[in-house]
C-alpha cells in the first residue's frame, strides 16, 4: 500500500510529524514502513511553459524548434524531439541550470545548428514510472490544462511536493488497503482524531430503481449489491489532484470515471466498477455462479473460459464482469458512455481468490478481496463515489440505490480481563490504559471490575479472540516499553543428545582429517536420483517441480558431492576433500511418510598429500578412505565390528570398491567412482564413501574402562606367506587372529609383494604378530607353540606357505 | 733429568696446540704417555738419583703427566665441539621454505552459525531437536494455525509431494510434534535447526532450500518481557554488546501478538547506511506469543500455559555476520568460498 503523506492529511492531523517520524512511528507500532519516497527529489528548475510558435527543425525530421514562454523575461528557443509537441501547449519545461532525476543538469545546447535553452519534459523525464504514466501522454511530453498559470513550478502543479510511504501489510492487516484504514491507524497511534469524508449527494427526482433491477443468485459469495445510477455523465481526464493521488497510489490514470472508482478504492478499500448502462444490454444485473464452459470477453481483450467455480455478474443473460475480479468488455465505459451503473458489492475472500488465481489476473480489487474487505463500507463508498461522479463528470445522480441486502456481519465483540493482558505481555497496566489504547483505534470499550469488553469494528475483521485485543494494547502500549525478563519457572538442563554429539565428533573428525564440509540441495534430477543409492527405492517425485533438474529427493548424497568436485575442478581446483551429512529420502508404502536417513559421505579428488618443493605429489587412493573411516570408527568405538567387503557397484570401480559392514550389516560402501563416471566428469581419480550415519552413531558402544598399563615385554614374530593372489589380507588375518589364540594381541600386514620374482598368480603378504601376556613375560616356548598354530592354519585354511 | 722432563712437557704441550684433529692429538697422547713414551724412558734413569731425589723426581713426571694429559683433554674437547659445529654447519637448511602443509578441512558456515546458536541456546537450558524434512501437511500448517484454505498459505508456496506430504516449508513442524510429545505438558524449551524448502527461484537473496533455526518455549507463566529478554541475550551474544535489539508488531499465523526483531546496524550504529536501507535497523527474525489455537491442537491447555517461539534464517545471520552478497554461495561449495571460514573466530 502506498500512502501519499498529503492525501493522508484529509483525515489526521499531521502536524508536527514529518514524513519520516510518521513512517518510524507506524513502523514500530503495527506496519513496516518499507520506503519512503519523496516524487519530486532531485528536481528543480522546471516550471509550466506555453508553446508559442512550433516549427519543424530545418535539419532534423525528428526534431521540433519551438518558442517558448517560460513566464519570465524574453521567449526562450527549445529543440524538443517530442512527437505531441504543438503550439499552444502548456508543457512542463526544464530550464537552463534545472536538475532532472538522476543528476541530470540542463545546459544550453546546439542541437543540429540549432540553440536550446532547456527541454521540455515527459513526465517519465519527471520522475514518474512509466506504467503510471496516462496512456495519452506515455510516448511524448506531457500537456497542462490550459488555465496553467505559466511560469510556475511544474512539479507543485502537478501535485509532486508530496512524499509516499510504501506499507508492507501483512496478511491480518487489510484494513489498511485503504486510506481510511491508515488514517485510523495513524490516529490511534498519534493519539489524535480521524475525519471521515462528508459525503452529501445531490439526486435528481428518478430513481434508480426504475433503471436497475438487482438479483443475486450466490448469496454466499455476494452478501451485499449496491447499484447507483449516474446519468449525463461526460467522460474527460480527472482533475490534476486526483491524478496524482492516484499516481501517488500506484494506480495510473484513464479518464474520470474510472479515476474515481480507483480512488474509492484507494480512499475507502472497496472495490467499484463501473458498467456503461446503456451497453448492459439489458436493465437487470444477476450475480451467480458461471455455468462450466462459460466464456466472457474481459476489458484486456482476454476471452475467458469460466468454470462453476467463478463469481460473475450477469446482465441476466450473459457475463459482464468476472465478480471482484475485472469488468467485462461488453460492457466497459467508453468515452462516448452518458450513463454509468456504479457497483459496489462485497464479495467474499474465498471465491475471488479462487478466479484470481484461475485466471492468472490479480488486481488491486481482487487482491482486497481475497485479503478482506468491510462488508460495511460498500454503501458510504457508493455514496461518495456517485457524489465525485456529479462533481467531476457532471452526473445526475438518480435518487436511492438499488441493494441486494444478505449481510448478516455484525461488530465483533470481545472480552479480555486485564490479567490476562498482563500476564501475557509482561506489563503492570491498569484495565482503564487498557481500555484508553483500544479506544484510540475507535473501538468502543466497556469495563467491569478487570473485565473489558470490546465491540470491534467489521474493519478489523482480524480481531476475533482476546489475544487479538492484546496485540493491540501491547503494540500501541509500545513495544519499547516492555522490560526485559528471562522465563522463571522449572529450569531445564540444555544439552545436545547422544546422536547430536556424536555427529559433531564426527564433523569434527573429518575436518581435522582435510575434508571440507559441503552442503548440498536434497532435490536433484530423476537420473541423478538413481546414481550411487545404497538402497534401490522408487524415486520421490514433486507435484509440482520448478525444474527437472530439482524435481526427485534425492537417494544418496554423492552425485551432488560429485557435481561440488566437477565444479571446482573446472575452476583449476581438482584436488579436494569434502563431506557431507544430510537426509536421503526412500519410499515407503503408500500413505506414509517417506523414510529419511541421515547419510554421512565424503568425495575425495586428485592429489592427497602434496609436499610441492620436496618433490611430493600423493595421489588419493582407496587405502586414504579407508584409513579415514578406520580411524573414524576406532573413534567411535566400533572399528573392531566393522568389516570391509569387496562389492561391484554400478558406477563404482569394479575391482577397487568395498562394502562396509557393521557387525555383519551392510552400512555403506567406500571406493574409487568408475573411471567413466570420472571421464564424464572430468575429473581425476576420485573416491568416494557414503555411509549410514544413524547406523554408526547408534550403535551401543561398551563404556569406557581403564586397563592397567603393560609391566610385560611383548614379543613380535614376523611372516611372509606365499598365497595366491585372490586370497585376502583380510582373510589370513582372520585366519591368523582365531588360530593366535588368547597370547596373539596384534596383527598387521607390514609388507606385500606381487613382483617378477614371485611364482604367477601368487603373492606374498608379510604380517606382524605381537604377543603379550598381561601375567607374566613370555618364554620362547609359549611363543612357538602358539605360533606353529599359526602356520599351521595358514597353511591348512589358506594354502599359504611360508617364504623363505 | 728435570730439564728433560720440562724439555718433555713443553714439547707435548707445543704438539697439542697444532694437533689438528682428534686422530693426531690420540697419537700424541699415545707417544707421550704410554709405556714406551719419553717419560717412561726419563723414569728408568730414576735408579740413578738418591734417595731424596727419587719422589722429587716422581712428583715432578707426575706434574708432567698431569700437564700434558689435561692439555690434552682440552684439546679434545675443543676439536670435539669443532666437529660438531662442523657438521651442524653442514646440516643447515633455509628455515624460510614452507613447511609441510597440513591437510586441513572446515565446517560450512552455516553449520558455523547454527552451531553458535545451538551453543548459546543450550547454555539457557533449551535442547536440540529435529524432525523430518518430508512432512506432513498437518504438522507443516494445520497444527500451526494454518487451516487449509488459508490466505497466509499464499506467503510459503510449497513444493508438495501428495496433498498429504510435503518439504516442510519452515522448521515449525518440529515444534508441533514435540509439543506433541509432551502431551500438555510443560515446560518445554527447544530449538530446532534444519533444512527447508520453498517454491522459490534460486537468485542473489532466495533459494528454494534454506536453513532455519526455530526456538520454542512453553510453561506456565511465559511473558511477551521473556520472549524480549531471550532475544536480547541473543543478538547481544551473536551480534556484539553493543547491539540493540527492538520488536516491530508483524503477523504470524501460529503467534499472538507477533512481532520482528530488529537490531541495531553495525555499519552505521543506527544512523542510517545503504546496509539497513537507511532505517539504522536490521530484521533479523520473527517471534511471537505461541497462539492458542497452537497450544490446544498441541494438547496444552491455553488457559494455564503460554509461550513464545522465535525463527530466524542462518544464512541471512551469515550473511549479515560475514558480509556474503549472495545466498547461492552457500549451495555452491566454491572452495575458494569454504576456505574463507576456516579461521577461528
Amino acid at each position: 500500500m502506498y500512502v501519499s503523506y498529503k492525501w493522508l492529511q484529509d483525515y489526521v492531523d499531521l502536524t508536527g510529524v514529518s514524513p519520516d517520524e510518521l513512517a518510524e512511528k507506524i513502523t514500530k507500532s503495527g506496519i513496516e514502513v518499507e520506503g519512503v519516497e519523496t516524487l519530486n527529489e532531485g528536481i528543480s528548475g522546471v516550471v509550466v511553459g506555453y508553446v508559442l510558435e512550433r516549427e519543424k527543425h530545418p535539419d532534423a525530421d525528428k526534431l521540433n524548434k519551438c518558442q517558448v514562454d517560460i513566464g519570465a523575461g524574453e521567449p526562450v528557443q527549445i529543440i524538443c524531439g517530442a512527437p505531441n509537441v504543438d503550439k499552444g501547449q502548456k508543457v512542463a519545461v526544464a530550464t537552463v541550470g534545472a536538475v532532472l532525476p538522476g543528476n541530470f543538469k540542463i545546459k544550453k545546447a546546439k542541437l543540429r545548428g540549432e540553440v536550446s535553452n532547456g527541454m521540455i519534459c515527459s513526465l517519465q523525464e519527471l520522475g514518474f514510472e512509466s506504467k503510471l504514466v496516462a496512456k495519452e501522454y506515455s510516448e511524448g511530453i506531457y500537456v497542462f490544462p490550459e488555465d496553467t498559470e505559466i511560469g510556475t513550478n511544474a512539479l507543485d502543479q502537478l501535485f509532486r511536493d508530496d512524499q509516499v510511504l510504501e506499507l508492507g501489510l501483512t496478511p491480518n492487516r487489510a484494513d489498511c488497503q485503504s486510506m481510511l484504514g491508515v488514517a485510523y491507524e495513524v490516529g490511534a497511534i498519534l493519539g489524535r482524531e480521524v475525519k471521515l469524508p462528508q459525503t452529501e449527494v445531490k439526486t435528481g427526482t428518478e430513481k434508480a430503481a426504475d433503471y436497475i433491477k438487482v438479483t443475486v443468485d450466490a448469496k454466499e459469495d455476494n452478501p451485499l449489491y449496491v447499484a447507483k445510477v449516474i446519468k449525463n455523465v461526460t467522460i474527460k481526464p480527472s482533475p490534476l489532484w486526483m491524478q496524482a493521488r492516484l499516481t501517488a497510489a500506484g494506480i495510473r490514470p484513464h479518464n474520470n470515471v474510472v479515476d474515481i472508482t480507483n480512488y474509492i478504492l484507494i480512499e475507502y478499500g472497496q472495490p467499484l466498477h463501473a458498467f456503461d448502462y446503456d451497453r448492459l444490454g439489458s436493465k437487470e444485473i444477476v450475480v451467480r455462479r458461471a455455468a462450466d464452459g462459460e466464456e466472457m470477453l474481459t476489458l484486456d481483450n482476454a476471452k475467458r473460459k469460466l468454470t462453476a467455480d467463478h463469481l460473475v455478474i450477469t446482465n441476466g443473460q450473459v457475463p459482464v464482469a468476472l465478480a471482484g475480479v475485472m469488468g467485462g468488455a461488453n460492457s466497459e465505459v467508453q468515452a462516448n458512455t452518458t450513463t454509468v451503473l456504479l457497483e459496489s458489492a462485497y464479495f467474499t475472500g474465498g471465491t475471488i481468490r479462487k478466479s484470481s488465481k484461475d485466471h492468472g489476473l490479480r488486481s488491486e480489487a481482487s487482491s482486497r478481496y481475497e485479503k478482506g474487505v468491510d462488508p460495511h463500507r460498500a454503501r458510504p463508498a457508493a455514496e461518495r463515489a456517485a457524489q465525485l461522479l456529479a462533481e467531476y463528470a457532471g452526473g445526475e445522480v438518480l435518487e436511492g440505490s438499488v441493494e441486494a441486502d444478505h449481510l448478516s456481519v455484525e461488530p465483533a465483540v470481545v472480552s479480555v480481563d486485564i490479567n490476562k493482558i498482563n500476564r501475557l505481555l509482561g506489563t503492570e497496566l491498569s484495565v482503564q490504559q487498557a481500555a484508553d489504547i483500544l479506544n484510540r483505534l475507535q473501538f468502543s470499550t466497556s469495563v467491569d471490575g478487570g473485565e473489558l469488553t470490546v465491540t470491534v469494528p467489521t474493519r478489523r475483521g482480524d480481531i476475533t479472540i482476546e489475544e487479538d485485543l492484546i496485540e493491540e494494547v501491547g503494540r500501541l502500549y509500545g513495544y519499547d516499553n516492555l522490560a526485559t525478563t528471562l522465563p522463571i519457572g522449572s529450569s531445564t538442563p540444555g544439552h545436545l543428545s547422544d546422536y547430536q554429539k556424536k555427529r559433531r565428533m564426527v564433523r569434527g573428525f573429518l575436518e581435522g582429517a582435510g575434508l571440507y564440509q559441503a552442503v548440498t540441495y536434497s532435490l536433484t534430477s530423476e537420473e541423478k536420483s538413481l546414481q550411487f543409492a545404497m538402497e534401490a527405492r522408487t524415486p520421490i517425485k514433486l507435484a509440482m517441480p520448478m525444474s527437472e533438474e530439482r524435481s526427485i529427493l534425492r537417494l544418496s548424497i554423492i552425485p551432488h558431492l560429485l557435481e561440488v568436485l566437477k565444479y571446482n575442478a573446472a575452476r583449476q581446483n581438482d584436488s579436494l576433500a569434502i563431506y557431507e551429512t544430510g537426509s536421503v529420502f526412500l519410499s515407503t508404502d503408500e500413505g506414509d511418510l517417506p523414510e529419511e536417513k541421515e547419510h554421512l559421505s565424503a568425495a575425495v579428488t586428485g592429489l592427497w598429500e602434496t609436499h610441492p618443493w620436496q618433490g611430493e605429489k600423493k595421489p588419493v587412493d582407496f587405502f586414504v578412505l579407508k584409513g579415514i573411516l578406520e580411524g573414524l570408527f576406532s573413534k567411535l568405538g566400533i572399528l573392531d565390528s566393522i568389516e570391509f567387503r569387496k562389492l561391484e557397484k554400478e558406477g563404482m570401480h569394479p575391482g577397487r570398491t568395498a562394502e562396509v559392514l557393521l557387525a555383519g550389516i551392510s552400512i555403506g560402501f567406500v571406493g574409487q567412482i568408475h573411471p567413466k563416471v570420472e571421464k564424464e566428469l572430468d575429473l581425476k581419480e576420485t573416491y568416494v564413501f557414503e555411509l549410514s550415519l544413524k547406523a554408526i552413531l547408534a550403535e551401543e558402544v561398551a563404556p569406557l574402562k581403564y586397563e592397567a598399563i603393560p609391566r610385560y615385554p611383548s614379543i613380535t614374530r614376523d611372516i611372509a606367506l606365499v598365497v595366491d593372489k585372490t586370497t585376502t589380507a583380510g582373510e589370513l588375518s582372520t585366519i591368523i587372529k582365531d588360530a593366535g589364540g588368547k597370547l596373539l594381541k596384534d596383527v598387521n600386514v607390514f609388507d606385500l609383494y606381487e613382483g617378477d620374482r614371485m611364482e604367477p598368480g601368487k603373492k606374498s603378504i608379510a604380517f606382524s604378530l605381537k604377543y603379550f601376556d598381561p601375567e607374566r613375560t613370555l618364554t620362547d616356548e609359549d611363543i612357538v607353540k602358539a605360533h606353529d598354530k599359526v602356520l599351521d592354519a595358514v597353511k591348512e585354511k589358506a594354502g599359504a606357505v611360508l617364504r623363505g | 733429568m728435570q730439564e728433560r722432563l720440562k724439555e718433555l712437557q713443553t714439547e707435548a704441550l707445543e704438539k697439542i696446540a697444532q694437533a689438528a684433529d682428534l686422530k693426531e692429538l690420540n697419537d700424541i697422547r699415545v707417544s707421550y704417555l704410554g709405556k714406551k713414551g719419553p717419560i717412561t724412558e726419563v723414569l728408568k734413569g730414576m735408579g740413578k738419583l738418591t734417595a731424596e731425589e727419587r719422589p722429587k723426581m716422581g712428583a715432578l713426571a707426575n706434574e708432567v703427566r698431569d700437564a700434558i694429559s689435561s692439555g690434552i683433554e682440552e684439546k679434545h674437547k675443543q676439536l670435539e665441539a669443532a666437529a660438531v659445529e662442523a657438521k651442524l654447519a653442514g646440516e643447515t637448511i633455509d628455515v624460510t621454505l614452507p613447511g609441510r602443509p597440513m591437510k586441513t578441512g572446515h565446517r560450512h558456515p552455516l553449520t558455523n552459525v547454527i552451531e553458535e546458536i545451538e551453543d548459546l541456546f543450550i547454555g539457557m537450558g533449551y535442547t536440540v531437536e529435529e524432525g523430518p524434512e518430508v512432512e506432513k501437511d498437518y504438522y507443516n500448517f494445520e497444527a500451526l494455525n494454518l487451516p487449509k484454505g488459508h490466505p497466509a498459505r499464499d506467503m510459503q508456496d510449497s513444493f508438495y509431494i501428495t496433498e498429504e506430504f510435503l518439504l516442510r516449508t519452515h522448521t515449525s513442524p518440529v515444534q508441533a510434534r514435540t509439543m506433541e510429545k509432551h502431551k500438555g505438558k510443560g515446560p518445554v524449551k527447544i530449538i530446532c535447526p534444519g533444512k527447508v524448502y520453498r517454491r522459490d527461484n534460486d537468485d542473489a537473496t532466495h533459494s528454494h532450500q534454506f536453513m532455519q533455526i526455530e526456538g520454542l518455549v512453553i510453561d506456565e507463566n511465559i511473558r511477551m518481557t521473556d520472549l524480549k529478554g531471550t532475544l536480547q541475550v541473543f543478538a547481544k551474544k551473536m551480534f556484539g554488546e553493543d547491539r540493540e535489539i527492538r520488536l516491530r508488531p508483524s503477523f504470524f499465523p501460529f503467534t499472538e501478538p507477533s512481532v520482528e526483531m530488529d537490531i541495531s546496524c553495525k555499519i552505521c550504529s543506527g544512523k542510517g547506511c545503504s546496509v539497513c536501507k537507511k532505517t539504522g535497523w536490521i530484521e533479523i527474525l520473527g517471534a511471537g506469543m505461541v497462539h492458542p489455537n497452537v497450544l490446544e491442537m498441541a494438547g496444552f491447555d491455553s488457559k494455564k500455559y503460554t509461550g513464545f517461539a522465535f525463527g530466524m534464517g542462518p544464512e541471512r545471520i551469515a550473511m549479515l555476520k560475514y558480509g556474503v552478497d549472495d545466498i547461492r554461495h552457500f549451495y555452491t561449495n566454491d572452495v575458494r568460498f569454504l576456505q574463507q571460514f576456516s579461521i577461528h573466530e
